[in-house]
């Protein structure tokens, strides 16, 4: 069985603000969910399935779907692979609509960590990890764990500093245009390279912002989205792949899209020549990078040059990416930034992205989300949508 | 138990049961490392499970304490119990294995004993260790 034409993303809602302090957790939720509904023409009494991650408060998708009034679903899904999560909630909506199991799927996003309240999902269980205490005791964090996979890339490959900040200037250069974006200041590579030295070799502009925020998708069958008056991209492919530490054995030089980016081409039966528009998850500048490299879009080790003089810049770069400002300088939703790499990539297909990056003629697009840290362990997900089937 | 490690804390560890003779060895200062009794191969993080073969038995070797920087960052602001101990290095070590055993582990820690500035992808360094308030200790490196 393939998911190839099997399902549409007839929905698509990102929230237009970065600090969210007059709603709660769950009712970014709702309001992200009723944003997606409408923009698909369909409501709550429509929803049969339900997916949402670690950022859903409580008991997950039954907490959620009692606050949210979903009364009569057939399906959920709680897959928690951190900012990855949306897109691989992508695919397993598409095989279960393809199975039989559901026809319309309501995916949702949330959280606030810019103004308080809960942390971001699965941090108040890390302790209790068999890893532990073979990591945290020495001072890791997020960052210092991404650092040390740059740190080895630019061993082995000769990347630069100024490389990485080239993506940094794409991603501002297209937020400048996103009056939602957290950033939308244009930044040079100079200024990259002296923003403060936040942990060697990463300064403080490789870092992907921190917002409140949310987002929903609505996956349905095609008999639904045939109904439906608004454009709904149509999904061709998927793939996932976890990557760990290998018992001890981890190269640091290479995320898990070296896994799931083939998988979803081989469903699509697509190749990364086929790509118009790319959304490439951004907690860091060295995330997107090898990314770009595992995704096939150029050879391992050259993705340094492939990023250079304007590489990723829409839409004359070699590969059109994160439109919207991405997670470096738009939005990271507290921390996950799966979901909004999904919705700038149906905004491509539908033709409405800002028209100073719009991708002309944009019928094949790539989301691809990296949930964990590609220093220790994560979840890659890749997407590839079109326009028809 | 208080030693001094300079300005690195050395936060106490939470072992899990079936990590315990790598825990109880670190008192001594000692490393050993799980090796799976089937299959022979060297595990880490030590656990009681041996993710190549799905053995059970374990049996933990004395290793040599030696090895060579794989990966390092330079945190310049910490958290938490780091809070004022940056700069540091964060490092991952490939570890020297006994008789003979090659592709050691590539284990999380840190460089101390260094002027920050000067530690490099391939250098090798040699254990030490730093107590713990638990009466453990944390396996670090400084230069060879």
């Amino acid at each position: 069985m393939t998911i190839r034409g099997a399902a549409h993303i007839a929905g698509a809602y990102e929230h237009p603000l970065r600090t969210i302090p007059h709603r709660t957790t769950p009712q970014i939720h709702a309001e992200v969910a009723v944003g997606a509904l409408a923009d698909a023409g369909l409501t709550l009494a429509d929803v049969d399935a339900y997916f949402c991650a670690g950022d859903a408060p409580g008991f997950g998708p039954l907490s959620m779907a009692e606050y949210l009034g979903l009364n009569r679903l057939s399906y959920i899904d709680s897959t928690e692979i951190g900012g990855s999560s949306y897109v691989a909630h992508v695919g397993h909506a598409a095989a279960a609509i393809a199975a039989g199991k559901c026809s319309v799927a309501l995916i949702t996003l949330a959280g606030k960590p810019r103004t308080g309240g809960a942390p971001p999902g699965g941090a108040g269980r890390l302790g209790a990890a068999p890893e532990f205490s073979f990591e945290a005791v020495y001072g890791t964090s997020v960052l210092t764990n991404y650092a040390m996979a740059a740190t080895r890339h630019m061993h082995e490959f000769g990347t630069t500093s100024a490389q990485l900040a080239e993506i940094k200037v794409a991603a501002s250069t297209h937020a400048q245009h996103n009056p939602d974006a957290f950033l939308r200041d244009v930044v040079t590579i100079d200024e990259v390279l002296e923003s403060p030295m936040v942990c060697d070799p990463l300064h403080r502009l490789d870092s992907c912002v921190i917002t409140d925020g949310g987002g929903a998708l609505l996956v349905v069958s095609p008999e639904v989205a045939a109904g439906l008056a608004r454009m709904a991209p149509v999904i061709l492919g998927h793939g996932e792949a976890p990557k760990h530490t290998d018992n001890g054995r981890i190269d640091l030089t290479h995320t898990g899209a070296l896994w799931s980016g083939p998988r979803a081409f081989e469903e699509a039966r697509l190749t990364p020549a086929d790509v118009d528009y790319a959304s490439i998850y951004d907690s860091f500048t060295i995330t997107v990078l090898q990314t770009i490299e595992d995704l096939g879009f150029c050879a391992k080790g050259e993705g340094g040059r492939f990023v250079s003089d304007g590489g990723l810049q829409s839409p004359n770069g070699r590969l059109p990416f994160n439109t919207d400002g991405g997670g470096l300088c738009n939005n990271h939703p507290t921390n996950r930034g799966g979901m909004t790499k999904v919705i700038e990539a149906v905004r491509q297909l539908r033709g409405e992205a800002h028209a100073a990056v719009q991708v002309p003629d944009c019928d094949i697009v790539l989301a691809h989300g990296t949930g964990g840290s590609i220093g220790t362990r994560h979840g890659s997900a890749t997407l590839l949508l079109g326009r028809e089937a | 138990m208080t030693t001094d490690h300079g300005a690195m804390p050395a936060p106490d560890p939470v072992p899990q049961d079936d990590a315990a003779p790598y825990w109880e060895a670190t008192k001594e200062h000692r490393l050993v490392l799980p090796r799976c009794t089937s299959c022979a191969t060297f595990i880490w993080y030590p656990r009681g499970f041996c993710p190549a073969c799905g053995s059970f038995e374990i049996e933990w070797i004395e290793a040599p304490g030696t090895g060579e920087i794989y990966s390092f960052s330079i945190p310049r602001r910490g958290q938490g119990a780091y809070r004022d101990a940056a700069p540091y290095v964060l490092a991952y070590v490939e570890l020297d294995l006994p008789a003979g055993a090659t592709d050691g582990p590539r284990v999380i820690t840190n460089i101390v004993d260094v002027d920050v500035d000067t530690v490099r992808v391939g250098q090798r360094v040699t254990a030490v260790f730093h107590d713990t308030e638990s009466g453990h200790a944390l396996l670090r490196f400084r230069p060879s």
